[in-house]
């Protein structure tokens, strides 16, 4: 891997920008591997960067039946956050924050990491106390959280308008400093270079088909559109196709898939810098580095694999956002599109073991995976490493909706589902 | 938006219904013989496939009943619409069909 520096800038930029050349292989799938990691998003790009970095596995596979960040990857709405309510997920994604304040300088790749802080508003008392709870529960687990009254929170937040006589009137808002965004393609693409740099095989355009089983009822390895490919572990880290994979070794899933939307505006000059969530009008939004207004709409009300949804939520969503920031009803919006997101029913991820020997997965994302995506990667590969989850994904199993020890985060996406 | 075909009222907007997820799920017959596993399948484990669904809807906005549909979760097509307690001129494997 040819690392990215300064000197490196300079001596390209006599070169006319010409010596850069591909960030990593496209190599044809061996026969077998110790380790297949079955979808190439940023989850499964992360776990195997990890098992080579962490662990130092790097006979690994990456399968990917598109192209690599292809999926939700580069459909999300890229918001950074872990103020969560209870212990087990404070934990998984505030691994993940501390993670991704490293990130860039650990890939040695720009992953516009930018804690510009998520900010959620309080709109009535049922707010006020929801988000102080939130915040009490995030300080006794280290996750910074602060209340700010709506003066503390226009200051922090100039477009946002704090006047009592709105519909949807701001009396306060909780605020994750360490909040705040970054590029989700450049997530993909940073993990994808530095595992292929320490010998991982990314394999794209290669669907898998089935999962092979020994006589012994583990599996053996996955049948692909380019052959069969033998592994001792496989990790199906396929988001909204968790449960088609799955359904080829017959295991069901507590998981239904959604679509869902997301649009972005025309650029324009910076005029928001930060993320406004607003879990009761519905409604949130941020402003990219290219300036584009980011915003998010809620799922759709049928599952569906078509990777696009009703364009009534979308305006739903978009009279959410006018009733809070009149100022963009002149903005227009250039694209939206949908993602399919697998949602469990108590809203927080499924890591770890499943009934077959060898099979692991790592699902359950629903619409606030892309948050978690260091953290994830890292306590995945823990968990295909050594057969064993690490202590903060242990309490995410797939055997808690046998328990009945579900982990109930309502307030898992910013919006309600 | 999808256009369906409430087997009382005829073709209407989707914005007139709510789905009401998987259809032919039956409620136990006697819970108190229910073993975790059991429940788990009950309350939590979903079909998911990607192809044909069975599933519930109520036309809210209408005649306030419940139907059942099959759909195509790939193109969001409705294949048929058909009365509670009726089955389907065919039923979904529960599988993948692509």
């Amino acid at each position: 891997m040819r690392r990215f520096s300064f000197a490196a800038l300079l001596a390209e930029a006599a070169n006319a920008h010409q010596g850069w050349g591909r960030q990593w292989r496209n190599p044809e799938p061996k026969r077998s591997y110790d380790i297949v990691v079955v979808g190439a998003g940023g989850h499964g790009l992360a776990t195997a960067y990890y098992l080579a970095s962490v662990h130092g596995i790097t006979n690994v596979a990456v399968l990917e039946k598109g192209w690599l960040g292809g999926g939700n990857t580069g459909r999300n709405t890229t918001i950074i956050r872990s103020n969560y309510l209870y212990d087990e997920s404070a934990g998984i994604y505030e691994h993940a924050v501390k993670l991704w304040e490293g990130l860039s300088q650990e890939l040695n790749y720009n992953v516009m990491f930018s804690q510009r802080g998520v900010m959620m508003l309080a709109h009535n008392q049922h707010d006020v106390q929801s988000l102080k709870r939130h915040i009490y529960a995030n300080r006794l687990n280290g996750v910074d959280n602060e209340w700010l009254t709506p003066e503390q929170a226009k200051d922090f937040c100039p477009p946002l308008n704090i006047s009592p006589d709105l519909r949807y009137p701001v009396i306060g808002a909780a605020l994750q400093r360490r909040g705040g965004v970054a590029r989700h393609d450049a997530v993909a693409w940073g993990y994808a270079r530095a595992a292929d740099a320490r010998g991982v095989d990314i394999i794209q355009n290669c669907e898998v088909t089935g999962l092979r089983r020994g006589p012994n009822g583990a599996i053996s390895g996955v049948e692909t559109t380019r052959g069969f490919i033998g592994a001792r572990r496989v990790g199906v880290v396929a988001a909204g196709h968790t449960s088609v994979i799955m359904s080829m070794a017959d295991v069901r899933m507590p998981i239904e898939s959604y679509p869902l939307q997301a649009l972005v505006s025309e650029p324009v000059k910076p005029v928001f810098p930060c993320v406004v969530m607003s879990n009761a009008v519905h409604a949130y939004i941020s402003q990219s580095d290219k300036g584009e207004l980011v915003i998010g709409a809620g799922t759709d009300q049928y599952t569906s694999y078509s990777q696009q949804g009703g364009l009534h939520i979308t305006t739903h969503t978009l009279d959410a956002i006018l009733e809070l920031f009149p100022q963009f009803s002149r903005m227009r919006m250039l694209r939206n599109w949908g993602g399919i997101v697998d949602v469990t029913p108590d809203r927080s991820p499924i890591i770890g073991k499943t009934p077959i020997e060898g099979l692991y997965v790592n699902c359950g994302w629903g619409t606030g995976g892309f948050k978690a995506t260091p953290g994830s990667g890292h306590v995945f590969a823990h968990t295909l490493a050594t057969g064993e989850p690490h202590k903060i994904n242990a309490p995410f199993t797939l055997d808690r909706f046998y328990t009945g020890r579900l982990i109930d985060e309502a307030a898992a996406a910013a919006v309600a589902h | 938006m999808l256009l369906i075909d409430c087997p009382y009222c005829g073709p209407r907007p989707e914005v007139e219904f709510r789905c009401g997820g998987e259809a032919h799920i039956a409620r136990p017959a006697q819970p108190a013989d229910m073993d975790d596993k059991a429940w788990a399948e009950f309350l939590f484990i979903r079909s998911n496939p990607k192809g044909v669904h069975a599933e519930r809807w109520i036309h809210q906005h209408g005649c306030q009943r419940w139907f059942n549909a099959l759909r195509d979760t790939y193109t969001d097509a409705f294949i048929e619409t058909y009365e509670m307690g009726t089955k389907p001129s065919r039923l979904p494997d529960g599988r993948t069909t692509r």
